[in-house]
């Protein structure tokens, strides 16, 4: 078991209802991390529309998850 | 230099902050909050960063350009929060030698931007609606009872 913690934007922040928590899980993937909280929190984007980032860098959503990192899930962006 | 700003933009004085006698062409660009977007009236938009990271990609893409088109100096500046209409959300400058790669470099940083730097905008419409652009799924945006209609 890991414990990462997750950071939220956007559409996220409002589906989730918070900015910020700790999630404890097996996923293995950041992908999988995602799949596990959209089905608890009924996200409405699919996994392939959202890019990861961990410690504040991007990465694959393939990447290993790691234990103590922080996790952001990036929502299409739309600046300018 | 990349910048979020949660403060209105003051175009004269980011472009005099580009002055350099070496430059022989500065191509501005703004990008103002308009009342339409996809045939619906808009009231307010508002922006939301992921600061960090925004600022680490927006510093790249300058860098980018800098190098792509020989550039003497560049800068964008992007705002966050609540904004009304006909106000700046962001500012694009870049400077050079002449106007060619002038253009071209503002242009690729403006581009770059919108499709890379973590930032995203929520539309708020005259019916009351409110949506995430570029957020939406089949059947809408979950959370926005009042969906604009289609």
């Amino acid at each position: 078991m890991k414990t990462v913690s997750v950071q939220y934007f956007a559409i996220l922040r409002e589906q989730r209802g918070l900015t910020e928590e700790k999630v404890s899980t097996t996923a293995a993937t950041l992908a999988a991390l995602y799949d596990e909280l959209r089905a608890r929190h009924g996200f409405t984007l699919p996994g392939d529309r959202v890019r990861a980032a961990v410690n504040d860098e991007f990465v694959a959503a393939t990447a290993p998850l790691s234990d103590g990192v922080r996790v952001v899930f990036i929502p299409p962006v739309a600046g300018g | 230099m990349f910048r979020l700003a949660a403060e209105p933009l003051d175009p004269a004085a980011l472009q005099r902050a580009l002055s350099d006698v070496r430059a022989g062409a500065c191509v501005t660009f703004e990008g103002w909050v308009r009342n339409r977007n996809e045939g619906q009236p808009v009231t307010a938009l508002e922006y939301e960063a992921y600061a960090p990271l925004a600022e680490k990609e927006g510093a790249r893409i300058l860098a980018e350009a800098q190098e792509k088109f020989a550039l003497i100096g560049s800068a964008c500046v992007h705002r966050t929060g609540q904004l009304g209409l006909g106000e700046l959300a962001v500012w694009v400058g870049v400077t050079a030698e002449h106007r060619g790669a002038a253009f071209d470099a503002c242009r690729y940083i403006i581009d770059e931007a919108k499709a890379r730097v973590p930032i995203w905008k929520k539309e708020h419409y005259s019916s009351g609606a409110t949506a995430w652009i570029n957020c939406a799924t089949r059947g809408g945006e979950v959370g926005d009872a009042a969906q604009p209609p289609a």
